[in-house]
């Protein structure tokens, strides 16, 4: 790897150690205590709890299993719907985002754009008259096609002065333009996202929401990938350019597998985002698509907290994305890194 | 190469080959030909196949969405048969929120005016007028950054008389204010842990890998679940910590339903959770920065603390500012924390704007919740935009 991670070069002496040490402890324990009521309430009964708090299994209470048995074997598919939703939603909205994310950033990266803003103009025209015709009551199919139609005829009829010195957006215009989306707050598109899906009839369908994931991640897929693809020497690709290599060849066998630690990276944080997503699942689905975040959120709802349960559900939740972590942990620090530091 | 063409004469010097070889091989060429010319033509488009794709998800949903949720804010949405009916109502929405019913639950109640409201107002103004004018004289003025400044002046004071007046003795802070507590407080906070915790973890002491790997944990946990887990410990009839509670007399009296123990304990629970994303980022900084400096200060014996403040802090300035300017954005989009810890409560205690534009959708009055949200958007874009303006560019260009 280019970049060696190198050690401060002075090290502590015997107070700083025992100083270090105390205060890295006092925070392991402030992470790892939830996380270890989290465990041990899910093998409370009902009383252990609302008697108040026991905290040592074996020792002050008798763990039982309970909370796992009615969550696993007796709620059986109302819990493995939801997992399933999770699981399904996550890994094809992240393989999605990356694949779009990746196509994007390569492009961005190794090609010059020029959109010219009369194109933009154009496109606006299209747009306008494809609501205009909505509004006139044609059915939304036709009035994107036409919309669509005027704009391609119009960029083909107008003639094209100044290709050089005509006014048009760059690649740095296209990115910041992408990843400026992050800024968004969620909500503020919500309710159209939801009356869409409504009018498509795609409420409470995975696909809606795989499809409102991968426009979410996007943004963060290109932030974090474009300091990646930069780092990649273009002789590589030029040489298997001159063999006769197509570009997708190229972006598929040298420039993908060479940025293998960034989308991993990338890979592991949008698929984090995705997989513990709640406003944008509360918004677009009930039953059928409901995911795990939600599935959590409603223990609430019922007879109260049932924190027995809810834990149960909390760490089937929590356990794949830990796994994840540990197993992943130094791609994380390198890709949040790389991008944070050049975004 | 960059113009995404690449040179062909490999292809052609195989054309010439198999021209040569007669009228059989002649058609056997022009089928491959096509093909090629086919793939060629595809090769050559690379660059729109590329990044269209991307571009149309983006463009469809959320730009708009956005379009749309802006018209939709300026009108009142009603389900009809067969679909929906859209009034316009021009900025009447915006009216309420600012002056109307909602006011109360946006901006909140506002303390009676007292001397004391006058000297902290004046105090806390003055400090930012006088923060804001040694900016603008440290770089030439001109007239469009005497404008800027003036712009961003004028919001701190009046964002500065909301706070002052709300968060006063017989005031209530809306949720626009209580936004601004959750960032300002846990952005400052988080960075200042991570910083400490990244310090700590960058020395060479045996164990770091372990210490790393749990740090990063509650950054993978979801939200929701981490709101639940807050909510057990914090309960004082239930939680691990009741017996310290009945020991001053708190038993049974959940701290959840006075208003600043909701807040702080949303807050506590955001901390918990985002801390881990300052923590890694800066230990990656710190060990990526480069040692000679250090080295040569060590030599001239300069103190620890000096060290770090006169070296390591200069040098990891930009991620630093890079990372705040992305807490920051993202902490303005609080929810779930606050949904499912608190629904929001006592009263609109420890609401969100995002929580505030959820209540109001879920009550069907699209239209003020596309306010709300359009009012968050327009907060986020303006802090951010006086932020990389006034701060991270110039901590950007001072490396």
């Amino acid at each position: 790897m280019a970049l060696r991670v190198r050690q401060t070069p002075y090290g502590p002496g015997m107070l700083g150690l025992v100083v270090s040490y105390a205060v890295l402890g006092i925070w392991t324990l402030v992470v790892l205590f939830p996380l270890y009521w989290l465990f041990i309430t899910s093998f409370k009964l009902p009383v252990q709890v609302n008697d108040g708090p026991v905290y040592l299994p074996f020792g002050d209470f008798t763990p039982s299993l309970h909370a796992w048995r009615y969550i696993l074997v007796d709620l059986r598919n109302d819990t493995l719907r939801p997992y399933a939703n999770t699981v399904i939603v996550g890994l094809t909205s992240s393989v999605l985002t990356l694949a779009l994310g990746a196509a994007a950033t390569y492009g961005l990266t190794r090609f010059n754009y020029r959109v010219r803003l009369s194109s933009v103009a154009w496109f606006m025209v299209g747009i306008a008259i494809a609501i205009g015709a909505v509004r006139l009551g044609l059915p939304w199919p036709l009035a994107v096609a036409s919309g669509l139609a005027v704009f391609v005829l119009l960029r083909l009829a107008m003639p094209r002065r100044g290709d050089a010195t005509g006014r048009a957006l760059t690649n740095a215009d296209i990115a910041f333009w992408m990843i400026s989306q992050r800024m968004l707050p969620p909500v503020a598109v919500v309710i159209p996202i939801y009356i869409l899906f409504q009018r498509l009839g795609m409420l409470d369908t995975r696909a809606a929401l795989v499809v409102s994931y991968v426009a979410a991640n996007l943004p963060i897929a290109v932030w974090l990938l474009r300091d990646y693809f930069r780092t990649i020497p273009l002789e590589l690709e030029e040489s298997a350019a001159i063999d006769g290599a197509t570009r997708y060849q190229i972006l598929w066998s040298i420039v993908l597998p060479l940025a293998l630690p960034g989308l991993v990276a990338t890979f592991l944080f949008i698929f984090v985002l995705a997989w513990n997503e709640y406003l944008l699942a509360l918004f677009l689905s009930s039953a059928n698509a409901q995911t795990m975040p939600l599935l959590v959120a409603a223990q609430n709802a019922t007879r109260g907290p049932q924190w027995w349960y809810m834990s149960v559900l909390i760490l089937l939740m929590i356990g794949p994305v830990i796994a994840m972590a540990i197993a992943l942990e130094r791609f994380i620090a390198r890709g949040l890194l790389l991008g944070a530091v050049r975004g | 190469m960059r113009d995404g063409r690449w040179p062909t004469t490999v292809q052609a010097d195989t054309e010439r080959a198999a021209a040569s070889r007669g009228v059989a091989a002649t058609l056997a060429r022009r089928a491959r030909l096509d093909r090629e010319s086919v793939l060629l033509w595809a090769d050559r488009q690379a660059g729109a196949v590329l990044v269209l794709p991307a571009v149309l998800v983006i463009l469809a949903l959320s730009i708009f969405p956005l379009v749309f949720s802006l018209y939709l804010s300026l009108a009142r949405f009603q389900p009809a048969p067969g679909g929906f009916r859209i009034h316009f109502l021009g900025l009447l929405n915006y009216r309420k929120l600012l002056l109307g019913s909602e006011q109360e639950h946006f901006l909140g109640v506002l303390a009676a005016l007292s001397p004391g409201t006058w000297v902290v107002w004046a105090l806390l103004s003055a400090l930012a007028v006088l923060l804001l004018a040694r900016s603008l004289v440290s770089a030439p003025v001109t007239p469009v950054r005497v404008l800027g400044h003036a712009i961003v002046a004028t919001a701190a004071l009046l964002a500065l008389w909301l706070v002052v007046r709300t968060l006063a003795h017989g005031g209530r802070p809306g949720t626009l204010v209580v936004t601004w507590i959750y960032v300002l407080a846990g952005v400052a906070v988080q960075y200042l842990i991570g910083l400490g915790l990244a310090t700590l973890c960058a020395q060479e002491l045996p164990g770091r890998r372990f210490f790393r790997v749990v740090f990063l944990l509650p950054m993978m946990i979801t939200p929701v679940g981490v709101a639940y887990t807050f909510r057990m410990l914090t309960d004082t009839a239930k939680g691990p910590f009741a017996p310290i509670a009945k020991l001053f007399g708190f038993a049974n009296v959940s701290w959840v339903n006075d208003p600043w123990g909701a807040r702080i304990a949303v807050m506590i629970g955001d901390l918990w959770q985002w801390t881990p994303f300052m923590f890694i980022v800066l230990l990656a900084a710190l060990e990526s920065q480069s040692p000679e400096p250090i080295e040569a200060a060590i030599v001239d014996g300069a103190s620890r603390w000096q060290i770090f403040w006169h070296i390591t802090l200069p040098q990891i300035a930009p991620v630093s500012s890079t990372l705040v300017l992305i807490r920051l954005i993202e902490a303005f989009k609080i929810f779930d924390m606050p949904n499912v810890l608190t629904a929001g409560g006592p009263g609109t205690a420890t609401e969100s704007l995002t929580l505030h534009a959820y209540v109001l959708w879920r009550a069907l009055d699209y239209g003020t919740s596309a306010a709300v949200a359009y009012s968050l958007l327009f907060v986020v874009t303006f802090v951010g935009i006086a932020y990389v303006r006034l701060i991270h560019r110039r901590v950007a260009e001072a490396l």
